[in-house]
C-alpha cells in the first residue's frame, strides 16, 4: 500500500457521500495512510486454499414461508421523515 | 443494605414476595440518578414517568395475585442504540436527531414480557465506534472509579450506570469488546453471547456479522438472569439461532472442578500489557486451579492479525449499514442543499462525529475496486484462520482465559487523538467477536490506583452457560461481591 493522496481521500469521500472540509482531507490522509499501512500487515499471512468467513450462523439461507403479514402504518413510517408530503418522503430534485 | 445496592435476582425476589414494591425500588434508583448523575453522565434519557408507570403496573398485578415475570419491578437501563417504542433512539449521534422508533428491538420486548422497567438509555460512542465513549456527540461519561478517567466503550454509558449503583442491569451491544471492555473499566460483569444466542433485530447495525447484544450486571448471577430473558429465536434475524441454547435457564454451577482452562501465550507476549494487569489475570486463574481447574497453555498464533482483520471486516460492513443515513427517511437533514447527492454529502457530513467518518471512508476504501481483494477479501480469509485456531484451542480446554485490556481505564483525552492506538486497546476481545465466541469479563481485583481490572473468559460456541458458571466459580473467590462504586 503507497501514499494516501488528498485526491485519494476525495474520492473516496465522494463514494462515501461524506462531504469533507479542507482540513478533514488533510486530517484523514495522514490518518488513513497510518492505520492502512498497518493493516498491510495481513500480506504476511498464508492464505492459500483458506475459505472467506461469511456466517457463524451456519451455511446456507434462512428460508420462510412467503405470507403477507401487517407491516408498520404509513403514518408511523413517516414520522421520523424530516421531510414528507402526500404520505411519501420529500427530496431535492433527482435530476435537472 | 440501600435498595439502589441490591442485585436484580434479590430485587426480583423481594417485589415477587412484597417485600419491597417496585415503586420504591424505581423511586430510589430515581433518586440515585438524580443525585449523581450529572457528574457521570451515563445517561442520554431518562424516563422517569414511563419507569414508574411500568413499575405501578407491576405493582397492580402483584395486588391481584397474577403471574409476573422473571424481572418483574426490576429496573434495567437500555444502550441508546437498541430501540425501545416512543423513546428516543440517538446512537450518540447528532445524525439521529430526532428519531423516535415505532417499535420495540426483540430484547426490548422481552424484558417488557419479563416485567422490567425501563430506567432510560445510556451514552455510547457514536453508533458504537469507539473504545472510551469520547466519541459520543452527546455528552462525556465518567468513569465512576474516577471521573477523570474513560468508562471503557462503547457502551461505557451503560457499565457506568451499573457500576455507580443507578441500575442493576443494564443492555450493550459488542461488536469488538463494547461490553467487555467497559465492564472491565467499570468493575462490573460484561458478558457478549455467542453470536445468534440475542436477536439483532432493533440494535441498530454497525457490523452485523459482528454485533451482538448482551446484559450487564454487578454478579455473574443477575448477568444470567438477564440472558435467560433476552436470549431465543427471532425470525426477524435469521441468523438467531433456531435451536434453544443450553442450560441458559438453568441455575448456575459455580465450580471449576475437573474445568480445562487455556491460556494463550500470545495474550500474555503482546507489547503494552501492563504488568499490573497480567498478574491480576494470573492470580484470577491460579484461585480457579486452586479450586480444582487444571490449567494448560494454549496457542492462538493468530491474534496478531485480529486488529488489521477486524477494522477491515467492522468498517466495511459498517460503511454499508451506515448508507442509510441519508437525511431522507429519518433523522437530521442538511439545509439549503438544491440536488439530491449534495443532500447526501451534506447531510452526513453535518451529521457524522470524525470517528464514523473515518469508519466509512476506510470502509468504502477497503471495498472500493481494486482493493477489494487484497483488504477485504483477504481479511475473510485470515478471519477464518482466527476461528480455526480458537476451534483446535477448544479442542484442548474448556474455557480460555486473558485479559480484557491491556492496561485499566485510561484519562480521559488520553488516546482521542491517536485512532490507532484507541483500536489497539481492543486486542483481546476483537478475536471472539471475529471467531463467533462468547466472552464475559469478571471484576478481578484493583491495580495501584484503585482502578478495576477484568478477566475475560471465552468459551466454545453456544456454551455460554458453562462459561457463566465458570465465572461464577470465579466471583466467589474474588471477594468482588458486585461492589458499587462509592460515588
Amino acid at each position: 500500500m503507497g501514499h494516501i493522496s488528498k485526491a485519494d481521500v476525495q474520492k473516496i469521500a465522494l463514494l462515501s457521500r461524506v462531504h469533507l472540509s479542507d482540513e478533514e482531507i488533510d486530517t484523514f490522509s495522514n490518518q488513513l495512510e497510518g492505520i492502512l499501512s498497518y493493516m498491510d500487515t495481513l500480506s504476511e499471512v498464508d492464505v492459500n486454499g483458506v475459505e472467506p468467513f461469511i456466517s457463524a450462523a451456519g451455511s446456507g439461507n434462512v428460508f420462510r414461508e412467503d405470507k403477507a403479514v401487517e407491516g408498520l402504518p404509513r403514518e408511523a413510517a413517516l414520522k421520523n421523515a424530516p421531510q414528507q408530503g402526500g404520505g411519501f418522503f420529500k427530496v431535492p430534485p433527482v435530476q435537472g | 443494605m440501600e435498595l439502589f445496592e441490591q442485585t436484580a435476582a434479590s430485587l426480583a425476589a423481594d417485589i415477587k414476595s412484597k417485600k419491597v414494591s417496585a415503586k420504591e425500588v424505581t423511586d430510589a434508583l430515581l433518586a440515585r440518578i438524580d443525585a449523581h448523575d450529572k457528574n457521570i453522565g451515563a445517561f442520554t434519557c431518562i424516563d422517569a414517568e414511563g419507569a414508574r408507570a411500568q413499575a405501578a403496573e407491576i405493582d397492580s398485578r402483584i395486588a391481584k395475585g397474577e403471574s409476573v415475570g422473571a424481572l418483574a419491578g426490576v429496573p434495567v437501563a437500555i444502550k441508546d442504540n437498541i430501540h425501545v417504542t416512543g423513546m428516543p433512539t440517538t446512537c450518540s449521534s447528532k445524525i439521529m436527531k430526532p428519531f423516535v422508533p415505532p417499535y420495540d428491538a426483540f430484547v426490548t420486548k422481552k424484558m417488557r414480557e419479563a416485567g422490567a422497567v425501563f430506567l432510560g438509555k445510556t451514552n455510547l460512542d457514536e453508533f458504537a465506534m469507539g473504545s472510551s465513549t469520547e466519541n459520543s456527540a452527546l455528552q462525556i461519561t465518567h468513569n465512576p472509579h474516577d471521573f477523570e478517567r474513560v468508562p471503557g466503550g462503547s457502551s461505557g454509558g451503560s457499565a457506568a450506570a451499573v457500576a455507580a449503583g443507578f441500575s442493576p442491569l443494564a443492555l450493550g451491544s459488542d461488536t469488538g469488546g463494547s461490553i467487555r471492555a467497559p465492564a472491565s473499566f467499570c468493575g462490573c460483569v460484561g458478558l457478549k453471547p455467542t453470536y445468534g444466542v440475542v436477536s439483532r433485530y432493533g440494535l441498530v447495525a454497525f457490523g452485523s456479522s459482528l454485533d451482538q447484544i448482551g446484559p450487564f450486571g454487578r454478579t455473574v448471577e443477575d448477568t444470567a438472569l438477564l440472558l435467560s430473558v433476552i436470549a431465543g429465536h427471532d425470525p426477524k434475524d435469521s441468523t438467531s439461532r433456531a435451536e434453544p441454547v443450553d442450560g441458559l435457564n438453568a441455575p448456575l454451577n459455580p465450580s471449576a472442578k475437573g474445568l480445562k482452562i487455556g491460556l494463550p501465550k500470545e495474550y500474555f507476549e503482546t507489547d503494552g500489557l501492563s504488568d499490573e494487569v497480567r498478574n491480576s489475570v494470573l492470580a484470577a486463574v491460579d484461585a480457579l486451579k486452586s479450586e480444582g481447574a487444571q490449567v494448560q497453555e494454549v496457542s492462538l498464533p493468530m491474534i496478531k492479525y485480529a486488529v488489521p482483520t477486524y477494522y477491515i471486516v467492522a468498517t466495511a460492513e459498517a460503511s454499508s449499514n451506515l448508507a442509510r443515513y441519508d437525511g431522507v427517511h429519518y433523522g437530521s437533514r442538511a439545509e439549503g442543499t438544491d440536488n439530491i447527492i449534495d443532500l447526501f454529502s451534506k447531510t452526513r457530513e453535518e451529521g457524522f462525529g470524525p470517528e464514523v467518518k473515518r469508519r466509512i471512508m476506510l470502509g468504502t476504501y477497503v471495498l472500493s475496486a481494486g482493493y477489494y481483494d487484497a483488504y477485504y477479501l483477504r481479511a475473510l480469509k485470515v478471519r477464518t484462520r482466527i476461528a480455526q485456531d480458537f476451534d483446535k484451542a477448544f479442542e484442548q480446554v474448556d474455557v480460555i482465559a486473558s485479559p480484557v485490556a491491556p492496561d485499566t481505564a485510561f484519562k480521559l483525552g488520553e488516546l482521542i487523538n491517536d485512532p490507532l492506538a484507541m483500536y489497539l486497546s481492543d486486542i483481546y476481545t476483537i478475536s471472539t467477536n471475529l471467531a463467533s465466541v462468547p466472552g464475559i469479563s469478571v471484576p478481578c481485583g484493583t491495580d495501584s490506583k484503585g482502578m478495576p481490572v477484568g478477566l475475560q473468559l471465552m468459551g466454545r460456541r453456544f456454551e455460554d452457560a458453562r462459561l457463566l458458571s465458570t465465572a461464577a466459580a470465579y466471583e466467589r473467590l474474588s471477594g468482588w461481591n458486585g461492589k458499587i462504586a462509592s460515588l
